[in-house]
């Protein structure tokens, strides 16, 4: 895949010497989409007159020397479940579809108030459930490295568009891998932050105990600038936490005296065997480099797959519920009572996948199954994070493969339990909190790329981008 | 084996407002059970002292002063997206 941006830092650098316009970085981005949307699917609408009109204020701006922020003139794209004011927001769902947002989300704020500009916003499995945006209500993404097969999901539209180089940034949601899954199949960097460090107010609930918003770019340092930018604490979220003093610009790019634990668990069966050779070569890679590599081993991790289908559906069973045809979008035309209306919108609106897992939320939420279901899911869970945080004080990082597979054949994996199993690797980063980033590493036989998985405990956010940076840096 | 009857569903369906077609409610049983099946395998673990975790980070309520902040989205503005209005109320179905 051909690099067309170069470093985020560079760019910003070169549009306020003026060596660069914003103007130009928004009109190639905008022909970069026009030329390879068609083909791959990645983008469900493009802010083409807005994002013109915001790159002209920053040309202007930055001609009568004042300062357009950190991140001026340089073009983004948002998975179509972030709230952009004014412009539509479907979740890759009938049931959104043609919902203009009437307020804008703190992640696109935060960037745009630096001057980064939305030039579109990315296809998804719709209301993110999904593992390969063949879940979207409206088309499926394909793989820029093979166009018969999936982009991963379900920010699969972020992750194709960065593939691509239609912008040098996007942003993704994570829930369960929804980042790293997809990054790993497109070969670009995909990264997952603490759980609460980047507010979540106009983001579409999924899962509240374990959505995070996140990014996807070509590099960890391009992602420590916009995570730096995004980051911190939220009147309007609750439940995020105060971010670093320092930075998170200010990487330590090392991977010498790092503690490196590989999760033996993650080399199990069903992992393909080219993706291993190509982690175990990483490892090695890193063990000459000076990092001290040991094996650790979490034994509830092999239940993390199954904590996350107990927790995820209970939790979006709730936040899927604001969804009733009574304030906002779909609402089916034809009813006699509030019940019926209720009823008859959320079976038109919602797609097979949404109404699989309400319905499993519901269930594991029922009176009678709730003890047996959900509460024992979030128990199993305390005891997966306090085996993650005995690790964490042997080790710094640990790391392993994103997913057991590269990106599978479109179509390929229709039983739902198939396709959760895609999930396997990446889970237990949400459901313990912490960061984690999938790594571009190699490329199979059929030339599709591999990820490595590297976490780091809660809030090491600022040393676990250092070390990614790092490990790029030892496979050029 | 922890298969659902249609009854089930069904129930699942109304808890969930939700109406589903017969060949919806067969690829429910089906799906949901197969999930079922999959998760069950957490009764074997061994969680004797633990607590359940419902939060990550360790945050407790946060208070804010109740007073009125004014926000991006406004009352009509609001109002435009909701399908059925009548003057500045939301207008829904009778109840029975």
């Amino acid at each position: 895949m051909t690099e067309v941006w170069g470093s985020i830092g560079q760019l910003v650098s070169d549009v306020q010497s003026g060596k660069k316009s914003a103007q130009e970085l928004v009109e190639l981005s905008l022909s970069r989409i026009k030329e390879f949307n068609p083909e791959y699917d990645a983008i469900i609408s493009i802010l083409e007159e807005p994002a013109r009109k915001r790159a002209v204020e920053i040309d202007e701006k930055l001609k009568k020397g004042e300062k357009a922020g950190r991140l001026a003139g340089v073009p983004f794209i948002a998975k179509d479940n972030f709230l952009v004011f004014g412009a539509e927001t479907t979740a890759a769902s009938n049931m959104l579809k043609g919902f203009v947002a009437p307020y804008q989300s703190t992640a696109i704020e935060r960037l745009e108030s630096e001057g980064a500009i939305c030039v579109a916003k990315a296809n998804l499995d719709a209301f993110a459930h999904g593992g390969s945006t063949e879940n979207s209500d409206f088309f499926i993404t394909k793989n820029p490295h093979d166009k018969t097969r999936v982009a991963g999901g379900s920010s699969g539209g972020s992750a194709a568009s960065v593939a691509l180089s239609l912008a040098p940034f996007a942003l993704g949601t994570d829930t369960g891998g929804s980042i790293r899954q997809p990054a790993s199949y497109c070969g670009v960097v995909g990264y997952k932050p603490t759980y609460g460090l980047v507010s979540r107010s106009g983001v579409v609930a999924m899962a509240s105990s374990t959505d995070c918003i996140g990014v996807f770019a070509r590099r960890s340092e391009d992602v420590a600038l916009v995570l730096d930018i995004m980051s911190g604490e939220d009147t309007l979220d609750s439940t995020t936490i105060a971010r670093d003093s320092s930075a998170y610009t200010d990487l330590e790019n090392t991977v010498k005296g790092k503690k490196v634990g590989v999760i033996s668990e993650y080399f199990g069966e069903g992992l393909d065997a080219q993706v291993k050779a190509s982690v175990d070569s990483i490892i090695e890679k890193l063990k000459l480099a000076g990092a001290e590599i040991q094996e650790v081993s979490i034994p509830s991790i092999d239940l993390a797959l199954a904590i996350y289908y107990v927790v995820v559906p209970a939790e979006l069973s709730s936040n899927l519920a604001r969804h009733d045809g009574q304030r906002y979008n779909y609402s089916a035309p034809d009813f006699k009572t509030l019940q019926e209306s209720y009823e008859q919108s959320r079976s038109q609106g919602f797609g097979a996948e949404a109404k699989r897992r309400i319905m499993m939320g519901t269930h594991v939420l029922s009176s009678g199954y709730y003890d047996a279901y959900y509460k024992k899911a979030q128990t199993v869970r305390t005891k997966l994070i306090n085996e993650f945080k005995a690790a964490f004080e042997r080790v710094d990082f640990l790391v392993g493969p994103v997913a057991p597979t590269t990106a599978f054949k479109i179509g390929a994996n229709e039983d739902p339990v198939a396709m959760y199993l895609q999930d396997i690797l990446t889970v237990a980063a949400n459901l313990v909190g912490i960061p984690a980033v999938s790594i571009p590493c190699g490329f199979d036989s059929n030339s599709l790329p591999i990820g490595f998985q590297v976490m780091a405990a809660q809030k090491d956010d600022r040393a676990l981008l250092g070390f990614s940076k790092g490990v790029e840096e030892l496979l050029i | 084996m922890s298969k659902l009857s249609r009854e089930q569903i069904l129930k699942l369906a109304t808890l969930s407002r939700l109406r589903l077609t017969d060949d919806e409610i067969a690829k429910y049983q089906k799906d949901l059970s197969s999930i079922l099946d999959y998760v069950e395998r957490l009764e074997a673990a061994d969680t004797k002292g633990l607590e359940p975790t419902y939060q990550v980070t360790g945050l407790l309520n946060r208070t804010r002063e109740d007073v009125v902040v004014a926000q991006q989205a406004t009352p009509d503005e609001l109002l435009k997206r909701v399908p059925r209005t009548h003057d500045r109320y939301i207008k829904v179905g009778r109840m029975i």
